[in-house]
């Protein structure tokens, strides 16, 4: 039985070199899900023996000695038992020789980010893959994140690494030619893993905050591997400056504040200080992007805060449209909808909302919602009431779907 | 594919029910989102159920009928309501298990319903 400070180190290097780990191992035996077991049986061992043998000075070393002999016996087919005392004692002395080297093991974890957003992989396997070799999140949790059944999402990671392996996927940072492709897809990844944290608001909800925290933290990373790419900076400066509203989206009461009520004063001022940089840095780049874009979106929306409460809506309606211009997503268009009716009324943004194609939006609940507050300005109540129920119907969050039934109500009183 | 959602709420969840601050939004949430599957297209059945109190259990055994007040299992949550959903798979299955309005605490069992071997 591990002790209390055995179970702490094993732990604490665990999160600061999981990803480092499992990157280096698997861009050498070029098999993720064989990495990953080594790695598995390393910290196991780590476990057992770290008590009597004491926690090495350098636990990632020892970590990574112990999974590359594991993967060396797999290969060997050899029976091994990880546990044995006496082999680990070599371990720590191999350790303690990597160790005094300065640079302790290459970081590989840009390559094995690029390989989960191969485009070989599944779409709906390349953020679970991420979030399980980089960040090493369990298949469970990653499961109720994306809303699929535990087993499934297990056999979805389980095939991707198959795919990786068995079509000699290799890891390497891909080249000029298909940069931007590849890039995006990282980005993409990323974002979604952010998007997933960002629409469950309420405390109660708290893998929301979790994976909105692993998404920055992953965002950090790829900046740190790739400080010059100014898209990169783009994706990182949108996160921050949606993560600075969090604690504005809920009232003491825990109900729903929609970003026009919220109380300036509880933006957090560091990560909008940070996204503010963050962008000015990207643009000096010159080469535009869509997460470029909507950083700049939520910058106007923070400037609010300084300029005595005022939102230059115009500038947002210019930004949206080069945005539907790059990238026509339906968040995009429902966006664009929402900043063309606060500029220029609601007519102007119903006459944007009714263009977009019906069968894109049958469960797309912010274009409900957005449809139901447009036609109580435009005072078609039983069209507002019909879009707000459909909207209510749609939603996943609680203090959502209470704040709109608060709408509905007011508008059939009203 | 047609899946059951299976709605278990706890005794909180059911007196909302009555509870005159809440009962507008509990009451105008369920028809939302009864009329949200519609216009998906994707309703296939379903209804909502008195509360555990008023079950009365039959346990059939051969040659003798037992009947009992109250639900079958003694559990803290119980059966609320139940929807039936067709949907291309599992994953849009819980996608609309996850909008349930149900209250926080509540459980949404989904269940592939039983396809009868022609």
């Amino acid at each position: 039985m591990p002790d209390a400070e055995t179970a702490a180190a094993v732990e604490k290097a665990a999160r600061d070199s999981y990803g480092r780990l499992v990157a280096y191992l698997a861009a050498r035996s070029r098999d993720l899900a064989a990495a990953e077991d080594a790695l598995a049986d390393a910290f196991h061992a780590a476990l057992a023996t770290w008590p009597d043998l004491g926690v090495p000075e350098k636990p990632e070393a020892w970590l990574l000695v112990t999974a590359r002999r594991r993967l060396i016996d797999r290969a060997r087919h050899a029976k091994v038992h990880a546990e044995a005392t006496p082999a680990l004692r070599l371990v720590t002395e191999e350790a303690q020789a990597l160790a005094s080297r300065a640079n302790l093991f290459p970081d590989e974890r840009l390559k094995l980010l690029f390989i989960c957003a191969h485009p070989a992989i599944d779409v709906a396997a390349r953020t679970p893959l991420m979030l399980q070799t980089v960040l090493g999140l369990d298949a469970a949790r990653i499961a109720s994140a994306f809303l699929v059944k535990p087993a499934a999402m297990g056999q979805r990671l389980t095939r991707a690494k198959i795919k990786i392996r068995d079509a000699r996927i290799p890891f390497e940072i891909p080249e000029a030619a298909e940069w931007p492709e590849r890039l995006d897809a990282v980005l993409e990844a990323i974002y979604a893993t952010y998007g997933l944290g960002w629409n469950a608001v309420t405390g109660a909800e708290s893998r929301g905050k979790d994976l909105a925290t692993e998404a920055l933290a992953l965002g950090r990373l790829l900046w740190q591997l790739l400080p010059d790419e100014p898209e990169v900076q783009g994706l990182l400066a949108l996160m921050l400056y949606c993560e600075a509203r969090r604690d504005a989206r809920l009232d003491a009461q825990g109900g729903f504040v929609p970003l026009s009520g919220q109380d300036t004063r509880l933006w957090s001022e560091p990560m909008i200080n940070e996204a503010h940089h963050l962008l000015l840095r990207a643009e000096r780049a010159r080469h535009i992007g869509h997460f470029q874009l909507e950083a700049a979106i939520q910058s106007v929306h923070t400037r609010r805060a300084i300029f005595g409460g005022k939102t230059a809506w115009e500038e947002i309606v210019v930004l949206y449209e080069g945005l539907v211009r790059l990238a026509p997503t339906t968040g995009a268009l429902v966006g664009r909808v929402a900043a063309t009716a606060e500029a220029r009324g609601p007519a102007a943004g119903w006459e944007l909302l009714r263009q977009i194609p019906p069968e894109s939006v049958v469960t797309y609940q912010p274009y409900w919602a957005q449809a139901a507050h447009l036609l109580g300005q435009l005072g078609r109540v039983t069209e507002a009431r019909t879009a707000y129920e459909r909207a209510i119907g749609l939603s996943e969050d609680p203090a959502t779907r209470a704040f709109l039934v608060r709408k509905f109500s007011d508008l059939s009183t009203g | 594919m047609k899946y059951t959602l299976l709605i278990y709420e706890n005794s909180a969840g059911f007196a909302l029910r009555n509870d005159p601050d809440k009962q507008q939004s509990y009451w105008a949430a369920w028809p939302a989102y009864t009329k949200a599957l519609q216009e998906a297209g994707v309703m296939a059945g379903g209804a909502g159920l008195e509360p555990p109190g008023t079950a009365t259990t039959v346990r059939l055994q051969s040659g003798k009928r037992h009947v009992q007040d109250g639900p079958y299992a003694d559990t803290k949550e119980q059966l609320g309501g139940f929807y039936t959903i067709d949907v291309p798979n599992l994953d849009v299955a819980l996608e609309w298990a996850a909008r349930v309005p149900a209250a926080p605490g509540s459980y949404v069992e989904v269940r592939p319903n039983l396809v009868v071997p022609a």
